[in-house]
């Protein structure tokens, strides 16, 4: 069968069983749009091609299927180069495809040329500068292969418009030839029997879970491993879903903006279990004073992980899933042997002073005044489902969202982690609801990142995807205003955005959404249930928060985690005992 | 060469831009490039790299570890000095008036090295050894006034472990 290299492209991902692809057109991809329409994926037009990156991330992070994006050259494959860079730090599954100037005109600064190759090598696992037609379906079944086996990530083909043109004989390989490319997924047997003995002799053990523990499927190994072991859990900003907030076990999440109880079993703790996690400096803070007398088990599928910040006293390369099944059963014959944990009562105590002592908190708004976030956050998420998908961009409503949310199932948090990407959550709720259209998917958004990509709601309607956008309105570039009130002695530099301009209502309303609003605590209620209620199209509330909420607790940047900044009003309790 | 550098032999696939990907790594990780050789292999799928790194900022095993991601690279061996074969090549035109021309070109000899060009008052000469000894004469030939200087920087090989042969040889 004779195809065009587009023709080639678009049946290799039908191939791939992709059901649905995010982008916009151009001059140099033309040709690959033109078998779309006769394609049985679904093609969800943006408005902005950063937008189209953000939408596959969020379906990605919903379905743990690679998120497609398609784009054409130059300005557009910069464009998406923001997305690529984000999926690189959160280990998303991404595909990226991106129309060249003909093969014959690169390099000599051809109208929308760009090294789209050159530009994103360090923010991809690999990427593809076909030359061939004939190469594009082994190209297309490589590239999902390496983005979404071993630590997933995104990867990108650029793909020539004369290329797309050429003629190709048809195939589709059976297996991908790759022999610099063998992701190991079992662990060390030795290891993991060693790891077991660790988790039995603690006294003060913690388990880190990270993203990778929700890369690798891993959410009911991990509950079955930390109930076997009576180990408490602290979830990560990547990992919240991953271990139920509701379970006993649960310490929620750790590191700069982390609650007390986490940050501060971690830095007691004399054995730490990290599984798909980094040692990530929001969570490490300063990382000579971090967690000082803790030995470490490392669990990561990327072997450049274990040792790259802190010292691994067992450390293991795997997949987490298949290596905490096995850790599982190791400790389980450790038991059987008749081997017990050591008496962990007094940590066990500990750990329910500090809960009881420094629970997350805030001092609530009187009637009338400005809402509190948290409170929103509380009512939001005392609304809606539990399976709820709630995605947040990033700042000051990110870190409230992630504490006050209660997160019981995995996949139920998307966020932009690594790269800290202002402007993810409009078009990556997006993208979720396209891979979840079952549940109810709710963006918590901050007005400077609203402001970034807000056009994707136009999106939304128009490809009738029905997501609910919270924007926590304070009028400021929140986080840098709170570090600005913290650090710069109060000197506020650029960071005043007004509730008012632009208008979010009338702008939700233009853009085919229905806009709400409440200014005092006693909208808050009516205005939600009234979002809730609506499932034709897009829904966008301004909560007009005060400006003066700061988050925490907080870690200062670069200081150890002992110097935990608690609210104020929590102040003092530190000589109650127990720290 | 002190204990800060160390010698990695980086075998990947013969693609187009590899070395490219080699060096970006390099840049965005922060670790340092003493000296770099590339050419194909005897196979042509695969081109060997060889890699003297600085170790004093980056632990070796961070490097290997972060160039074994790159989807292209398909082997690393570290080659301890002790237990490899290494050379470099230097090429170099120096000055070499009739006055002094004699004493260079005792200094080439010495070192085994050739003269591949002759002008009226210059040399050009080669030198292949091991990297110490191409130092050795850098210095020694740079007195004279060096016009041109090039060096390719090392390759090695793993140095041959001589066992004694398990079977009886064949002879035919």
């Amino acid at each position: 069968m004779k195809l065009t290299g587009a023709q080639a492209l678009i049946k290799s991902l039908e191939m791939e069983g992709v059901e649905v692809m995010f982008g916009l057109p151009g001059g140099a991809i033309l040709p690959v749009y033109d078998p779309i329409i006769d394609s049985s994926i679904r093609h969800v037009l943006v408005r902005h091609e950063q937008g189209a990156g953000h939408m596959a991330e969020g379906y990605a992070h919903v379905t743990g299927r690679p998120g497609v994006a398609m784009v054409t050259s130059g300005p557009a494959a910069t464009n998406i180069v923001t997305p690529l860079a984000d999926a690189y730090m959160d280990s998303i599954p991404l595909v990226v495809i991106t129309g060249q100037v003909p093969y014959s005109s690169i390099g000599s600064d051809a109208f929308q040329e760009a090294d789209t190759t050159g530009i994103t090598m360090s923010v991809t696992k690999h990427n593809w500068l076909v030359t061939k037609a004939a190469d594009i379906p082994e190209i297309v079944k490589e590239a999902f292969h390496i983005a979404s086996t071993g630590r997933p990530g995104p990867v990108l083909i650029d793909v020539p418009k004369d290329v797309s043109n050429q003629m190709m004989d048809w195939y589709w390989p059976e297996s991908v030839d790759l022999p610099g490319y063998k992701p190991s997924s079992k662990g060390h047997p030795r290891m993991i029997k060693e790891a077991a003995r660790y988790l039995l002799e603690a006294r003060r053990p913690v388990i880190y879970a990270g993203g990778g523990i929700l890369k690798a499927r891993a959410a009911e190994t991990l509950r079955e491993l930390a109930e076997l072991t009576g180990i408490h859990v602290v979830t990560t900003l990547m990992a919240r879903g991953a271990f139920p907030d509701d379970h006993p076990l649960c310490l929620g999440m750790p590191g700069m903006h982390g609650n007390y109880t986490a940050v501060t079993a971690m830095q007691e703790a004399d054995l730490l279990v990290a599984l798909g996690s980094r040692f990530d400096d929001r969570v490490t803070g300063k990382v000579d004073g971090f967690a000082p007398e803790a030995k470490i088990v490392h669990v990561d599928i990327d072997p450049a992980e274990l040792g790259k910040v802190r010292r691994a006293d067992v450390p293991i390369v795997g997949d987490c899933r298949l290596v905490i099944e096995e850790l599982v059963q190791a400790v389980r014959a450790l038991m059987s042997g008749g081997v017990q944990p050591p008496d962990r009562s007094p940590w066990d105590a500990t750990i329910r002073g500090w809960q009881e002592r420094y629970p997350l908190a805030y001092e609530p708004s009187a009637e009338g005044n400005a809402l509190k976030p948290q409170m929103v956050l509380e009512h939001l998420r005392d609304s809606t489902p539990d399976d709820t998908i709630v995605v947040s961009g990033v700042g000051q409503h990110q870190m409230w969202a992630s504490q006050y949310w209660r997160f019981n199932h995995p996949y139920t948090w998307v966020n932009s982690g690594g790269l800290g990407t202002m402007g993810f959550a409009v078009p990556a709720a997006i993208g979720a609801k396209v891979g979840r259209p079952d549940r109810m998917v709710w963006a918590v958004d901050g007005d400077g990142c609203f402001q970034m990509t807000a056009q994707e709601l136009v999106t939304a309607t128009a490809e009738r995807i029905p997501i609910k956008v919270a924007i926590l309105n304070n009028a400021y570039l929140g986080m840098v205003r709170q570090w600005q009130e913290m650090f710069y002695d109060e000197r506020y530099s650029e960071v005043y955005l007004s509730p008012d301009l632009p208008d979010y209502v009338k702008w939700a309303e233009a853009m085919g959404c229905v806009g709400l609003r409440a200014e005092t605590p006693e909208d808050i209620q009516p205005v939600i249930d009234k979002a809730n209620a609506i499932n034709d199209r897009p829904v966008v509330i301004d909560f007009r928060t005060d400006s003066q909420e700061k988050v925490y607790p907080m870690v200062p940047a670069g200081q150890s985690n002992d110097a935990i900044v608690v609210p104020p009003f929590q102040e003092g309790r530190h000589g109650e005992g127990g720290h | 060469m002190g204990g800060k550098q160390h010698i990695l032999s980086v075998l990947v696939e013969n693609k187009a831009g590899v070395l490219a990907r080699v060096a970006s790594l390099f840049a965005r990780r922060g670790f340092n490039i003493y000296s770099l050789a590339v050419a194909p292999t005897d196979d042509e799928r695969f081109s060997r790299i060889t890699v003297v790194v600085d170790v004093e900022a980056t632990p070796l095993e961070q490097i290997t570890k972060q160039l074994f991601k790159l989807v292209n690279v398909v082997k690393i061996s570290e080659l301890e000095p002790a237990a490899s074969v290494e050379r470099e090549l230097l090429l170099c035109t120096v000055r070499a008036d009739p006055a002094v021309r004699g004493q260079v070109i005792e200094l080439v000899q010495i070192f085994e090295g050739r003269i591949l060009a002759v002008g009226t008052d210059v040399l050009t000469v080669s030198l292949e050894g091991h990297p110490g000894k191409v130092d050795d004469f850098e210095e020694l030939i740079r007195t004279y006034g060096i016009v041109d200087l090039q060096r390719t920087g090392r390759v090695a090989l793993p140095k041959l472990v001589r066992r004694p042969p398990t079977k009886a040889l064949r002879v035919s």
